[in-house]
């Protein structure tokens, strides 16, 4: 097969996709199906549970990965302490159903302890948020850092959650329709709120601070909702994260964790669900493929990432968005703005 | 008030080692404004050669200080020429992107080869003298001696030579000074050289003062570093000194004066309050931004 061949096909293989996507119940369609299989895997077993456990790592990895897109891509600012967000999270809803919901409704009220431990941590979240104001750059991700330390050395001093040894007697109640849940559920949250009025405040922020101060975004107001609506998204990913693997330390929510959703949020691309959702599910499963390999996984996995920035610096979708996530508001601008762009460069002599 | 006077004494040695590592994150941002975040790892590869040339090549001390530190000053320039050097034109985050890749790669290389954790033999013989109840050991004393030299050294190097003058001009504006004639290569690679090393020579100190080194003990060195640098202000290079006095002294105080489990709380907190109010850290100067 010769070049032509391929890329002829791989033209036509674009084609049907677009037309795929292009379709008005590929969404609806997409989202059935998933429940569906989800539902059925738990009911039925009939994927094993060690398949089973990688989505759900895959789904938390995807709210965690888009949760810090939101900070790190869409406002521009260098987020280090995701890891403790989803650390607050994690404990709080642990703490609910070992010991404040009574033993049989811990089933029921599982959603209400996700549900808290997400508004902890976007609690926590609103006051990292205050720093924000005045320090931006490698102040602002010296600020997370700290406050990423922080969390995990209040942890480990406190010993009605165990302290350094950890928590632990958490149900599995991490099932898989609900991680599809909660993975939907961030996703459309987060790409509704980036590509919303509001949001492009968000955008603004990055560009350049003073100038959308002055075009009237009310950029106090706006880092504070990112802040809270990512933060409250990787609590959600901790308390899934708990009662999937259902024990926790506080050493699980160190630095290397936040290093983690680092690389899969830069990884995937700066500035794009689809980049997101691209990277969380690549990093994941690229490490559980390579798993035979041993120790030496881990020599591999970074030297990966080090050649994929050199090589593509903007990461896999840097800045630029799916169709499947764009409005069609913006794919028409878009179209009109090449349009013109293209007729100025024929104009010009 | 003896007790005080020890506690100051364990703050000084161990903010000197700090000291130390935060000067090369501080002089590759000043000249590349990129935050190397394979710093805290090369320290610890500083730490393992030491261990290699101690053990197996049976070095006494002043060999194996020097090697490491041209070991490690060599590792920092291949790393630069190969994983940075590309990135240069690149969005600033990529690079530290890679920066953390390669500090993942070093930590998960050294662990591949060597899983355990390992033991520095005394490469020197410790004697202690006692005044009244003030012990002093000959280790600490070299430790803080010896970074001394080493910045004084540095500070000589970046204000009165040529090659630190063209590093400060670098830092100032990158895109004018090759215009001057000035080898821009060549002074990065030298920044390089000199900043790793100098991580080479901290990790043979904390080798010596704290004689068990694994291949993760450089993240949370590296970091505390890092923010040593962020609390002096970032690029400056007396700055990085102060930040890592100033780190060490708390630390040690508060392990001194509560339990020692709280010592990172209280640190971090304090550091948060700090950089609060003074945004830029403490020698740092404030960047208007031009609109």
């Amino acid at each position: 097969m010769n070049m032509t061949k391929i890329k002829a096909a791989t033209v036509t293989l674009r084609e049907r996709w677009q037309q795929l996507t292009g379709l008005k119940y590929f969404w609806p369609v997409f989202l059935a199906a998933g429940l569906a299989f989800c539902v059925a895997a738990d009911r039925y077993d009939f994927v094993d549970l060690y398949l089973q456990l990688i989505i759900i790592y895959v789904g938390i990895n995807i709210i965690l990965t888009v949760s810090l897109n939101l900070i790190n891509g869409y406002m521009g600012e260098f987020s280090v302490g995701h890891a403790g967000f989803m650390a607050v999270g994690a404990y709080i809803a642990s703490i609910l159903t070992v010991y404040v919901f009574p033993q049989n409704a811990a089933g029921i009220l599982f959603p209400a302890a996700i549900l808290a431990g997400g508004m902890g941590a976007a609690l926590v979240g609103f006051l990292v948020a205050i720093p924000s104001f005045k320090t931006r750059g490698d102040y602002l991700a010296i600020v997370t850092l700290a406050f990423g330390m922080i969390v995990k050395s209040v942890l480990e001093n406190i010993d009605a959650v165990g302290g350094p040894r950890g928590l632990l007697g958490m149900e599995k109640l991490t099932t898989l329709p609900w991680v599809f849940f909660w993975t939907v559920l961030s996703v459309w949250v987060i790409r509704n709120l980036v590509y919303s009025n509001f949001g492009r405040g968000i955008w603004s922020i990055r560009e350049d601070e003073i100038a959308s101060d002055l075009m009237s975004v009310n950029t106090r107001q706006v880092k504070i909702i990112a802040f809270v609506v990512s933060s409250f998204f990787a609590g959600v990913a901790g308390g899934l994260f708990a009662h999937a693997i259902q024990f926790i330390n506080p050493r699980m929510f160190d630095i290397l964790k936040s290093t983690d959703v680092l690389i899969m949020v830069y990884l995937g691309g700066i500035g794009s669900i689809a980049g997101s959702v691209l990277g969380a599910v690549i990093y994941t499963l690229l490490l559980e493929i390579l798993r035979p390999l041993g120790v030496w996984r881990m020599v591999f996995m970074p030297l990966m990432l080090v050649l994929l920035m050199i090589y593509r610096p903007r990461g896999i979708m840097g800045l630029r968005e799916a169709r499947l996530f764009t409005p069609l508001l913006d794919r028409v601008t878009e179209k009109l703005w090449r349009q013109r762009k293209k007729e100025a460069r024929h104009a010009a002599p | 008030m003896a007790y005080l006077f020890q506690q100051a004494l364990n703050a000084l040695q161990l903010g000197s080692i700090y000291a130390l590592i935060a000067l090369g994150y501080t002089m590759v941002y000043g000249i590349l404004t990129m935050i190397n975040f394979a710093h805290g790892d090369l320290f610890m590869v500083g730490a393992f050669f030491c261990f290699l040339l101690a053990v197996y090549l049976k070095l006494s001390f002043v060999p194996t200080l020097l090697v490491s530190m041209l070991g490690v000053a060599c590792l920092g320039v291949v790393i630069e020429r190969l994983a940075y050097k590309p990135l240069r034109a690149a969005p600033r985050v990529s690079a530290i992107i890679t920066a953390l890749g390669v500090g993942l790669f070093l930590e998960n290389f050294t662990l591949a080869l060597s899983p355990y954790p390992k033991h520095i033999p005394p490469l020197l013989t410790n004697t202690t003298w006692t005044i009244g109840s003030l012990s002093i050991s000959s280790l600490q004393v070299l430790v803080i001696a010896l970074s001394l030299v080493l910045m004084l050294l540095l500070d000589f190097v970046v204000q009165r030579t040529k090659a630190g003058m063209a590093m400060r001009a670098i830092s100032w504006d990158k895109s004018i000074v090759p215009l001057m004639g000035v080898p821009i290569n060549k002074i990065i690679s030298f920044t390089f050289a000199i900043g790793t090393g100098l991580g080479g020579a901290a990790g043979v100190m904390y080798g010596l003062a704290y004689p068990v080194i694994d291949p993760y003990m450089g993240i949370m060195v590296g970091w505390k570093a890092f923010i040593c640098a962020v609390v002096g202000g970032i690029g400056n290079v007396r700055g990085a000194m102060i930040g890592g006095f100033i780190l060490g002294a708390v630390e040690i105080l508060v392990a001194a004066f509560f339990p020692s489990t709280y010592r990172d709380f209280v640190a971090f907190t304090l550091l948060l309050v700090l950089l609060i109010l003074r945004p830029y850290g403490i020698l740092g100067k404030p960047q208007p931004q031009k609109v």
